[in-house]
């Protein structure tokens, strides 16, 4: 049960004098503080961090965390997240010993079970992406992307080739024109087809020797499979350019096609996704990419090779391997320190080995099915303009609504909260006027998709004016984002 | 199959809801020729006692502290992380939220980074946090594109050779695309020497990269560096330590425009190097240069205190190609460790775990230098790392350490861009508080 008391900041709790962490005392000889460390490189004095007790902390943070919304608490269809439940094993088990506290500088010899871990990892990846070589470095998607797009920069140096250009549909995740403006390339946004998929004209006049990668999410942001996609990597590729796939979507295809068969030269992995990393309430993420062999020379590094060692002589002894790190020989260098977030993909691999092959199929064959379902209960409530198909999301459009009753896509998600389940996406992708984005997930029930149904037709027979004034049942309501903005304030101050 | 919950009979219901005869008809909108026809080729499914077993023996190869005791540092380290950090951490309204986009339904997660916000900025005593980016070394790339922002000189950043190698790196990954010069300035002394910065630095300087402590583990003349960035119009990047924040001058109080760090010292495990914690703040004036998310107090509709995304104009999903970065996640689980972390040290822990880093890493020091062919590689003040030059190779020491259990290093051979001769005979040595004197003193026994 709540405890609505307890609103306070943690400032408003301290007390001079309180601690919750005792350290035992020095046990080595005892030397002046100014013999080891100049005063005039100290501070005066230790930061002004609050004083708490243990129990204070705790009971604090256990009652803020009880204001959020979860996958373990609620039902949370964020359209393009895909909030699927997160298997307490993997938390378990990427907290062993030999795991959790292995430092990142660790020789190879003691560290063979995690270089096995991370060298199946990028194996795995490597066959449902249909694409050879794969780097685990990346922390999140953006950052496989921004790293792909360095990657083929590499690649296009080595051939000779000036391509300034990165194009992409205007249906795309922001993290793409954002990613390809900072690996320095020029932008060049495409304009979709009524049906939100990929304009084969425009993309054709575009298309010139200064395309360097188009960009593409696929199942694209609309929940739909991009049906072009062959003929649009052949253009690309008699343009002289590489296919970039955007694998945010990835929960729809796994097992059934891979974006190296659908002419994909490189593409990123959500794990934190995909492989229900989980979410941390904004991350950690964890974003390998894998691309075509005659790309693989150029990824980040480290990444892991494996070794036959010599026999040992008893025949039929199992072969035995060692592992090791590499550079890649014309690596593009490190996008960040140490190996990659490894948090996350051992939780990863603890995913695919439970699920196994049938098993990753038959988490997208569900998430489609659901995804499906959903939206037939919906359609003739709530307008899906992309028709009453979709892969493992669909997009609503409010628009018709709220033109004949006033009510928006905004006012929609928010009473939702009153009925317990977390908002979809609104307002994404753009190309969808008042557009709510619904991704169930397969690791949902037909009851809570039901239930999520029922609460959508009761919020639609609400009265517009108190929808507006929704959520009506949760700690706050419609925080003023203005005021916020206006005067940022960024940080708790004392008062004076 | 694990975690579906809809039973076959089901399936079929829901199917004729839909107007389908099977699944497999729902991804008729792939064209027959892409589809895969056959199994992914995967190692077989394990059930849940398999697995752990199978994760056990996979980790019982690995060298975990319990078995060894490590020594090992270069910007992660074996500090001690109270259980109360765990216990927060594993609550599922924050491991299993996501991003706070409805504000209403993540109060929880808002306040906890507004006060992560508030609790680095008393640690670092600079005027803005945001609510943290991916790690320490892409944290040093983005202050530097912050920089240029915000001083808009696109052409040269300066950076210390004691800057760690690898933050160098992926500095050098990042800037390659945009021409942009990056200047190195070589510290063989073990810190920087100031008039060789004031030559390196000029009117077109953007930044001035400086780490506190060094890579090296040595304490740089903060003061005189900024003032020399300051001189030409150049801004100061400071990588810091948090942990010795309890001890050390603050950024904010030696002037640093921004502060950047790799905060995982701050309550997250060491996990082979990641997901770790990238901190940034800086001074007031460059908040809206700022890459990542920011949390800001306002009132809702009642007037009620509450918080929310802020100043998301900044961000890609707004802004798209114009964002001040293409950052769409945040380190959240990580900076609730951190904020967490802090609130139970407070100012007297931070404080003590500082000086027990320092004192175990002087003595440590003091008794591993006894060792014949081992010295202090440089004469600079330092806190809890410091570098061990070894005649006869680093590499010996480090395997004569080993076989006994105990892990030392980086040894600096490793790094192409550590910048020493003779970089095999460099090691990096770490002493956290977590060290005790038994352990130190049955390490140099082990050398002798």
């Amino acid at each position: 049960m709540r405890n609505t008391l307890a609103t306070q900041l943690i400032f408003d709790l301290s007390q001079p004098g309180r601690r919750g962490a005792v350290y035992p005392s020095s046990d080595v000889p005892d030397r002046p503080l100014d013999d080891l460390i100049p005063a005039s490189r100290r501070a005066a004095s230790a930061p002004a961090l609050p004083e708490l007790t243990e129990p204070e902390v705790i009971r604090h943070f256990v009652n803020l965390s009880t204001k959020n919304m979860s996958v373990d608490t609620h039902f949370y269809p964020l359209g393009s997240c895909t909030m699927k439940y997160n298997p307490k094993r993997h938390e378990r088990l990427a907290g062993l010993q030999g795991i959790v506290d292995l430092h990142p500088y660790q020789s190879v010899e003691h560290s063979q079970g995690m270089l096995e871990i991370l060298y199946t990892m990028q194996q795995m990846l490597a066959e449902i992406a249909g694409l050879p070589a794969v780097s685990l470095q990346p922390a999140a998607g953006a950052q496989g992307e921004f790293t792909a797009l360095l990657t083929a920069s590499a690649y296009f140096r080595d051939l000779g080739e000036t391509r300034t250009r990165v194009l992409f549909p205007n249906s795309a995740h922001g993290t793409n024109p954002a990613s390809a403006a900072l690996a320095g390339f020029e932008c060049v946004q495409l304009k979709s087809t009524a049906q939100g998929f990929i304009d084969l004209d425009e993309l054709r006049a575009a298309l010139d020797h200064r395309t360097a990668v188009f960009m593409v999410t696929n199942p694209n942001t609309l929940g739909m499979f991009e049906r072009d996609i062959p003929q649009v990597a052949k253009m690309v590729h008699d343009a002289g350019g590489l296919v970039y796939i955007d694998g945010a979507n990835m929960n729809a295809i796994c097992g059934v096609t891979r974006p190296g068969d659908f002419g994909g030269d490189m593409m990123h992995y959500n794990v934190h996704k995909t492989f229900t990393g989980p979410h941390g309430a904004g991350g950690p993420g964890s974003g390998p990419i894998a691309v075509r062999d005659f790309l693989g020379d150029y990824l980040p590094g480290p990444i892991v090779v494996r070794n036959e060692l010599p026999a040992d002589g008893a025949k039929g002894a199992p072969v035995k391997f060692r592992y090791d790190l590499m550079m890649p020989s014309k690596s593009i260098g490190r996008v960040r320190s140490f190996f990659g977030n490894v948090g996350i993909l051992v939780r990863g691999y603890c995913y695919l080995r439970t699920l196994g092959a049938a098993g990753v199929r038959g988490m997208s064959e569900n998430a489609v099915l659901n995804a499906n379902y959903l939206l037939a209960k919906l359609k003739d409530v709530l307008p899906v303009p992309q028709g009453d198909r979709c892969m493992h999301e669909f997009v609503a459009s409010a628009k018709p609504i709220k033109d004949e009753r006033g009510i928006s896509a905004m006012d929609i998600a928010k009473r939702l909260l009153d009925y317990g389940f977390h908002a979809p996406t609104v307002y994404f992708p753009l190309v969808v006027p008042e557009a709510i984005m619904i991704e169930p997930t397969e690791t949902e029930s037909r009851e809570t998709l039901d239930a999520f149904a029922d609460a959508i037709r009761k919020i639609l027979a609400e009265d517009p004016a108190y929808l507006h004034e929704a959520p009506h049942q949760t700690p706050v309501s419609r925080p003023d984002e203005v005021r916020a903005a206006r005067t940022p304030v960024l940080k708790w101050e004392k008062a004076t | 199959m694990a975690y579906l919950y809809n039973t076959p009979q089901q399936q079929r219901e829901m199917l004729q809801t839909i107007g389908v005869d099977s699944i497999d008809e729902l991804f008729d909108q792939i064209p027959a020729g892409l589809r895969l026809g056959r199994p992914l080729d995967l190692p077989p499914a394990l059930t849940e006692i398999e697995l752990e077993s199978h994760l056990r023996e996979l980790g019982a190869k690995n060298g975990s502290p319990l078995q060894r005791v490590c020594f090992l540092g270069g910007g992660s380290y074996d500090h001690f992380i109270p259980a109360a950090v765990d216990a927060i951490a594993s609550r599922s309204e924050f491991y299993t939220a996501y991003t706070p986009y409805q504000a209403e339904a993540s109060q929880g997660t808002l306040q906890a980074f507004f006060e992560y916000q508030s609790l680095i900025c008393q640690l670092t005593g600079m005027d803005v946090s945001n609510a943290s980016l991916y790690e320490g070394g892409t944290a040093v790339s983005e202050a530097v594109f912050m920089a240029m922002r915000a001083t808009d000189r696109h052409g040269k950043v300066v950076l210390l050779g004691s800057v760690h190698p690898e933050y160098r790196e992926v500095c050098e990954t990042y800037l390659r695309q945009i021409n942009c010069e990056l200047v190195v300035v070589p510290t063989p002394e073990g810190v920087a020497d100031v008039a060789a910065v004031r030559k390196a630095v000029d009117d077109q300087t953007a930044c001035l990269v400086i780490q506190q402590p060094n890579f090296f583990g040595c304490l740089e003349q903060t003061q005189e560096l900024v003032a020399a960035a300051h001189a030409v119009g150049a801004l100061a990047v400071v990588s810091f330590d948090p942990i010795s924040l309890g001890l050390l001058s603050r950024p904010g109080e030696y002037g640093a425009d921004i502060a950047v760090a790799e905060g995982q010292s701050l309550g997250t495990p060491m996990q082979y190097g990641g997901p770790y914690l990238g901190i940034l703040t800086c001074r007031q004036e460059f908040v809206r240069k700022m890459p990542g998310r920011l949390i800001g107090e306002t009132v809702d509709r009642a007037g009620r205190r509450c918080y929310v995304l802020n100043l998301q104009a900044r961000e890609q999903h707004i802004r798209r190609e114009k964002a001040t970065s293409n950052i769409c996640t945040n380190q959240g689980l990580m900076a609730l460790r951190a904020t967490v972390y802090l609130s139970l040290l407070g100012p007297a822990g931070l404080r003590e775990a500082a000086e027990l880093c320092t004192r175990k890493a002087h003595y440590a020091a003091d008794r591993l230098t006894s060792v014949s062919g081992i010295e202090l590689a440089f004469r600079a003040p330092f806190f809890k790392e410091f570098t061990l030059r070894c005649r006869h190779g680093a590499d010996r020491v480090v395997a004569q350490a080993g076989a006994a259990g105990f892990d030392l290093g980086p040894g600096l051979a490793r790094f192409r861009r550590a910048g020493l001769d003779a970089a095999n005979e460099y090691l990096v040595v770490a002493v956290t508080e977590k060290r005790t004197r038994a352990e130190i003193d049955a390490l140099v026994a082990a050398l002798r």
